[in-house]
């Protein structure tokens, strides 16, 4: 592998890896049954090498921001790689958030240089906000011949001829600045730098070591910490393939796994638990006597497989749905929210261990991994080497909040130090997540300390960023709220947003209201959705600037209403 | 050439089979992330399976916000 602690920058580590794996199948992109495009290391540079000296004859230099826009496609790995070889900080965004927030990010972030897919800019085009756009360039990728592109260019025209010049970095230099969150208040861009980005490569790669053999499936977009590290840089380092998938049907991702012998992939929770439900239908509809030697078998792996992961072996007393899974498949990665030990159990008992992590933006990729020796899915695993986990203010019981010192943590929030000084104190990354480290040195998650949740699908929500989408409905105040906040449980899962509202003085809660907050509701896409409603029955208490007192609002919720009772559900 | 109407009821038959809804209970305006109770891995299946039934493509980005059946049939139905 190249040794990311031998490299001061992604872009150089990146650049040396194109060198020495030049004739190894780097990169394929897979559309439903069709193969858009394979492409080796060194047509991978010669790919993207033209890319970057159009960023530089547009006047891209050190430093300078360019964003992603798209989907899960390989032109999202071109575009890093020449942003990085014109020594440029990349600006990964999400798709899926609408081109409002995208613009207010796009602003914020003070992009020179936006890559964007062209449905996407599409969409822009006629967003509010667009007009005050500051970007000085825009790539728009697969255009149709005829589109205008409002003085956008095209990604595929490559004028000029000649090298690129590759513009060094330093490893306390910027390399990316990824949002966590404030697409509605207050954007928290995390800076992070090279060292971040390759220190958490070689702490991951020491636990799941990839080689030229291995063919890595992408179906989760590349903005996502957890693509960018696993499905990107690791496997670049190592000499790997990654194949993308651009329609992200159960079906065709079954298919990619038998017609590539994939050796892993990346999900998210909402994705391990449907192929978990696709699989036990399939188990339920078998013919009896053959579902009693599957159970049978699969009680067999789980007792040989308790201390750690035989994969051989499992191949062999479970070979039909090892095959299924095109009989390459050596395990899964798991992140970006909370998993369920019994899907991880499930999984594991049919020899497909699934690693799962615990992680932030603001600390990379991953702080806590599961090694799986021996597998326990009651925890997060443990600290990933270099990284320090405290517990602060432990209760009786060892809960605490936890607290992480690690080179892969964020340099700070751009443009914000008031809020870098609440997260980062005397160096330690306050997390705001419960939990507890046990004698072995496993973590285990409780729940939140914060005011925000994360979904299944891997989206982290904070409700202020929420807010907006009900702004000017006809009620004295509101405010959003995590109903853990508000009730605190030591619960990761389900976790929901409740609207909380105070009515005018002689307001009733009328159907029109109701319907009104279905109808704003329905506006949001559905990870970002409240789920039910609770009125109080006073005013909400303010700063001297009328700023909501959002903990003492969420403490005089708690102690009048009893979430049972109150919450009525939209 | 069907009318927008013919390829909603279409729409409504097939998600109301598939999730095991009875017909019924759906509705142009509904929201299908909330009445057939599915997240949106298997709203993707719903695609696939408008895909087999109006024999078209469907790329997943075209869906990205739509979530009643009335936008979904008319995005449909503009690729009949």
């Amino acid at each position: 592998m190249v040794d990311p602690g031998q490299y001061p920058s992604l872009g150089a580590a990146l650049r040396e890896a194109l060198e020495r794996w030049a004739e190894q199948t780097c990169l394929i992109e897979a559309d439903r049954d069709r193969e858009n495009c394979r492409l080796t290391y060194r047509q991978f540079k010669e790919t993207a090498l033209p890319l970057a000296r159009t960023l530089q004859q547009l006047g891209f230099a050190e430093g300078d921001r360019a964003a992603i826009l798209m989907s899960n496609q390989s032109k999202w790995l071109l575009s890093a790689y020449a942003i990085f070889h014109c020594g440029g900080v990349l600006v990964p965004l999400d798709f899926k958030l609408s081109a409002q927030e995208q613009l207010q990010l796009l602003a914020h972030s003070r992009t020179k240089v936006l890559i964007v897919e062209y449905y996407l800019w599409r969409a822009m085009l006629s967003a509010s906000g667009f007009k005050d756009r500051k970007m000085q360039a825009v790539l728009v990728t697969e255009a149709p011949a005829n589109a205008d592109l409002a003085g956008a260019r095209r990604w595929e025209e490559r004028p000029g001829e000649g090298e690129p010049t590759f513009v060094p970095r330093r490893r306390n230099d910027w390399a990316c600045i990824v949002y966590s969150s404030g697409t509605g208040g207050r954007p928290k861009g995390c800076v992070l730098t090279h060292e971040n980005y390759l220190e958490q490569c070689k702490s991951l790669m020491s636990l799941f070591p990839f080689s030229p053999e291995v063919k890595y499936l992408s179906i989760l977009p590349t903005n996502h910490a957890i693509d960018f590290m696993v499905g990107f840089i690791g496997p670049f380092l190592c000499g790997a393939a990654v194949v993308h998938l651009r329609a992200l049907r159960p079906e065709f991702i079954r298919e990619a796994f038998t017609r590539y012998k994939i050796t892993y992939m990346s999900v998210v929770p909402m994705v391990l638990k449907n192929l978990e439900r696709g699989l036990r239908e399939r188990f339920a509809a078998l013919p009896a006597h053959r579902r009693f030697i599957l159970k049978g078998l699969i009680g067999l792996n789980r007792l040989l497989t308790k201390r750690k992961p035989n994969v051989k072996l499992s191949r062999r007393l479970l070979h039909n749905i090892h095959q299924a899974f095109g009989g390459e498949l050596r395990g899964l990665f798991v992140g970006g929210a909370f998993t369920e030990p019994a899907t991880l159990q499930f999984f594991y008992d049919l020899g497909i261990p699934v690693a799962n992590g615990y992680g932030l933006t603001e600390a990379g990729t991953a702080v806590t991994l599961n090694d799986l020796n021996p597998f326990r899915p009651d925890t997060v695993g443990k600290p990933l080497p270099g990284v320090e986990i405290r517990i602060v203010n432990p209760d009786a019981q060892g809960i605490g909040e936890v607290a992480v010192r690690s080179q892969t943590v964020m340099s700070h929030y751009l443009d914000d130090p008031e809020l870098t000084a609440e997260a980062i104190v005397d160096g330690w990354l306050m997390t705001g997540d419960l939990g507890r480290m046990d004698s072995t040195g496993h973590v285990q998650l409780f729940g939140r300390k914060k005011n925000m949740i994360v979904t299944e699908g891997g989206k982290n929500i904070y409700p202020e960023d929420v807010e907006t989408a009900f702004a000017g409905l006809p009620v004295k105040e509101f405010c959003i709220f995590a109903a853990n906040y508000l009730w605190q449980q030591r619960d990761l899962t389900g976790e929901k947003l409740v609207l909380v509202i105070r009515l005018d003085a002689g307001q009733q809660m009328s159907d029109d209201l109701r319907q009104e907050l279905v109808s704003r509701n329905r506006h949001l896409p559905d990870f970002k959705r409240i789920s039910g409603y609770v009125v109080l029955d006073q005013d909400f208490p303010r700063t001297a600037s009328l700023k909501v007192k959002r903990p003492m609002l969420a403490e005089e919720v708690r102690k009048r209403l009893d979430r049972a009772i109150a919450v009525v559900e939209l | 050439m069907k009318t927008i109407e013919q390829t909603t009821s279409e729409i409504l038959n097939l998600a109301a089979t598939y999730f095991h809804i009875p017909r019924e209970q759906l509705s142009p305006e509904d929201d299908f992330f909330t009445k057939l109770g599915i997240n949106s891995l298997q709203a993707l299946e719903l695609l696939t399976r408008l895909e087999q039934h109006f024999q078209i493509e469907l790329p997943d980005y075209e869906f990205q916000g739509v979530s009643d059946f009335r936008t979904l049939a008319e995005r449909v139905h503009s690729r009949l």
